[in-house]
C-alpha cells in the first residue's frame, strides 16, 4: 500500500514538472544549486559551539547556569524539545516561543532582570547575541525530530487562530499583510524567491531551517528577528519582543509545518 | 437555576453563530488590532495609528482580497476621488530619477526619517526594463509600457494608479503611493516617465 | 580569545576528507564602519598536521569570507588518527584544534 502511495505521488510530482517551463525549471535548479554550495561552507556549527558554551556559563545575580532550563520537555531536557515549541507552559500561563521561553529561564534561574536580559536580542556580524548563540545550539539538538507543535491546549489553539488572523491582517502604510508576499506559490521579490507560508507546502521546508545563518551579512539569526524585519518592511510599527502576537504568528507557521523534520539552524543567502 | 439559563442562552448564541460562517469563530480583527495595539510599539515614523484598518484593508483582510462586486464599484469610486492629478495637467516627469525610485524598495520604515530614501520598489514585484534582470514576479510583467498604455489616457492611467491602484483593483497587492504619502506628485510624475517615455529603457 | 573552531575529518576508504570552520572577522582593512575604516584582520596561515606530521601548509589574504570554512583532502588516513589544525592572523592571534579521523 505504501509503495503504491508513494508511486502515485511520484507521477503527479512528474507531471507538475513536466507541465513547468523549461527555464523556471533550469532557474530553480541553479538556485538549488547555489543554496547546497552555501550550506556547505557554513559556519552554523559554529555558533552552536558557541550557545554550548553560554548554556553552560554561569551567570547573573544567582550564578547560575541554564542546564536546568525546562523548554517544555523537563528541565535541561533539548533533545527535540525545539520541534515542540512554541508551546503552552503551565508555569506562566502563557504560550511561548523558543527566544520568550529562554529569557524566561534567565529571569527565573540566573535571577536577571527582565530589561536586561532582553536588552540586545538582535546582535550583528561582530557581535552576535547571546539569544542568537544560544538559539543556535538548542535548535540543533532537534536536527531530524519530525515539527510536532499541539494546539490541543485551549490557548495554544487561540494563539494558533491570532496567528492565522495576524498572518492576513492588511494594514500600514502600504497594505501589507504577511499574505501580500507569502500568499502565492511561485512568487518572487527580485531574485528571492517567496515561500508560501499559510499552506504545508510552502511553510514545512521555510519553516524547518529557521533560526538561520545569513552569509550576505554573515550573521545568525533567529526566528524573533525574521518576523521584526517582515513587519519593518511591511512598513508597520515594531513588533515587541516576544510578545503574545509574535508567538501567535509563529505558532500559526509551525503548526502549519508540523510533519517536517526539522533541518535547522539553516544557511540563506 | 441561573447557570441553566446562561446555557440556553449560549446554546441559542453557538447556533446563530453556527448559521453564519465558520469565520466566526476566529478572533474579530478588532480583537486582532487590540493586540497590535498592545504588542507592537511605535518606533520612529512607524506610529501606532499605521496598524488601524481603513475601510479597504478591512474589506480586503476579512474577504482575503476577494471583496463582493456591489461594495466594488462603490469603494473604488472613492478612491479615485482621493487622486490628486497635477494641476498643470503634466503626468509626465524625469525618467532618469524614475529609473532610481522604480529601482529602490526603501523609504517608510521605522528606521528611515520621513521623506527619506523615497522609493517605489517597483522592481520588487514587477519587470520593467528588459536590461534589469532582477525582479519580481508578484505583479505583472511591465516591459514595453508604453504600447500597452498609449497617448495622454495612457499617461493619466498610470500616474492614478501609482497614485491610488486600490481606485482600479480593490484589493491589489500594491500600496497606494500618492495617497499614503509615500511619493511626492514629481515622484509619481518621473515614475510614470521611467514607465511610458519612449527614451526610457523600459520601451527599448 | 578567538572563537571557537571545528574539525569533521572523515575516512572515505583511501582518501579522508577534512573540513574545518574558524571563527574569524575576516576584515578585509577596506570595509568602514561609521565613516572610520575597519583595521584588517584576518588569518595568513594555516597548518594541517595528521598525527603530528604536516599534511597543508596554507597562505590565506582578506579575499575570504568571515567565518570560513576550508575543505582538504588527503590520502590514506585511518580511523583515530589525530586531525590538528591550527591558524596564525596578521595581529599574531592564534588558534588551534584537533579531532579524531571518523
Amino acid at each position: 500500500m505504501l509503495a503504491l502511495r508513494t508511486s502515485a505521488v511520484l507521477a503527479a510530482a512528474a507531471l507538475a514538472i513536466a507541465a513547468a517551463p523549461v527555464h523556471a525549471q533550469d532557474e530553480k535548479k541553479e538556485i538549488e544549486k547555489y543554496q547546497k554550495m552555501l550550506a556547505e561552507g557554513s559556519p552554523v556549527e559554529l555558533f552552536e559551539l558557541e550557545g554550548a558554551d553560554l548554556w553552560k556559563k554561569k551567570q547573573g545575580p544567582k550564578n547560575e547556569s541554564l542546564e536546568k532550563c525546562d523548554l517544555g520537555m523537563g528541565p535541561g531536557v533539548l533533545k527535540g524539545a525545539y520541534a515542540h515549541l512554541p508551546r503552552y507552559f503551565a508555569d506562566t500561563g502563557r504560550v511561548m516561543d523558543l527566544e520568550s521561553r529562554l529569557v524566561h529561564c534567565m529571569v527565573t534561574l540566573q535571577g536577571r532582570d527582565y530589561k536586561e536580559a532582553t536588552k540586545r536580542v538582535f546582535g550583528n556580524a561582530d557581535k552576535p547575541s547571546e539569544l542568537e548563540y544560544l538559539a543556535a545550539y538548542v535548535v540543533g539538538k532537534s536536527r531530524g525530530v519530525k515539527i510536532a507543535v499541539s494546539t490541543r491546549n485551549p490557548k495554544a489553539k487561540a494563539a494558533y487562530e491570532l496567528g492565522r488572523q495576524l498572518f492576513h491582517y492588511r494594514a500600514g502604510p502600504w497594505d501589507f499583510s504577511c499574505a501580500s508576499c507569502h500568499g502565492v506559490a511561485g512568487k518572487r521579490i527580485r531574485m528571492q524567491s517567496l515561500p508560501l507560508l499559510d499552506k504545508p507546502s510552502g511553510a514545512r521546508r521555510t519553516y524547518a531551517t529557521w533560526p538561520a545563518y545569513r552569509v550576505s551579512n554573515s550573521q545568525m539569526k533567529t526566528f524573533q528577528w525574521r518576523l521584526n524585519d517582515c513587519y519593518r518592511q511591511m512598513r508597520f510599527p515594531e513588533p515587541t519582543f516576544g510578545s503574545d502576537a509574535t508567538v501567535a504568528l509563529t505558532m500559526f507557521l509551525a503548526v502549519t509545518a508540523n510533519g517536517e523534520p526539522y533541518d535547522g539552524p539553516g544557511t540563506k543567502r | 437555576m441561573k447557570s441553566k439559563s446562561v446555557h440556553l442562552l449560549l446554546g441559542g448564541l453557538a447556533a446563530a453563530l453556527l448559521a453564519a460562517q465558520l469565520a466566526y469563530a476566529d478572533p474579530t480583527l478588532l480583537e486582532v488590532r487590540a493586540v497590535m495595539h498592545r504588542d507592537f510599539h511605535a518606533r520612529g515614523q512607524a506610529v501606532m495609528s499605521r496598524v488601524d484598518q481603513d475601510d479597504v484593508q478591512y474589506l480586503c483582510t476579512i474577504t482575503r482580497d476577494k471583496p463582493p462586486a456591489h461594495r466594488v464599484k462603490e469603494m473604488e469610486a472613492a478612491q479615485l476621488a482621493m487622486i490628486r492629478y497635477p494641476a498643470d495637467g503634466n503626468y509626465i516627469g524625469d525618467w532618469k530619477r524614475g529609473a532610481k525610485i522604480a529601482s529602490s524598495g526603501k523609504g517608510m520604515t521605522w528606521k528611515e526619517k520621513p521623506g527619506q530614501n523615497r522609493g517605489g520598489g517597483c522592481y520588487n514585484c514587477h519587470q520593467l526594463s528588459p536590461k534589469q534582470e532582477s525582479y519580481g514576479t508578484i505583479g505583472p510583467s511591465l516591459k514595453h509600457y508604453a504600447k500597452v498604455r498609449p497617448g495622454i489616457e495612457g499617461q493619466k492611467y498610470v500616474y492614478g494608479k501609482i497614485y491610488d491602484s486600490k481606485a482600479f483593483n480593490l484589493c491589489t497587492q500594491m500600496p497606494r503611493f500618492g495617497t499614503s504619502h509615500s511619493l511626492t506628485e514629481q515622484d509619481i510624475k518621473d515614475v510614470t516617465a521611467y514607465l511610458l517615455d519612449p527614451a526610457s529603457p523600459v520601451n527599448q | 580569545m578567538p572563537g571557537p573552531m571545528k574539525i569533521r575529518a572523515t575516512l572515505k576508504g583511501s582518501y579522508t576528507d577534512i573540513r574545518v570552520l574558524m571563527s574569524h572577522p575576516m576584515e578585509t582593512g577596506l570595509r568602514k564602519a561609521q565613516g572610520k575604516l575597519v583595521p584588517a584582520h584576518f588569518i595568513e596561515n594555516i597548518t594541517v598536521k595528521v598525527n603530528g606530521k604536516t599534511v597543508v601548509k596554507a597562505q590565506t589574504s582578506q579575499a575570504i569570507s568571515r567565518n570560513p570554512v576550508f575543505a582538504f583532502r588527503v590520502k590514506g588516513g585511518n580511523k583515530g588518527d589525530m586531525v590538528e589544525i591550527g591558524w596564525v592572523d596578521n595581529k599574531g592571534e592564534s588558534n588551534k584544534t584537533e579531532a579524531a579521523v571518523a
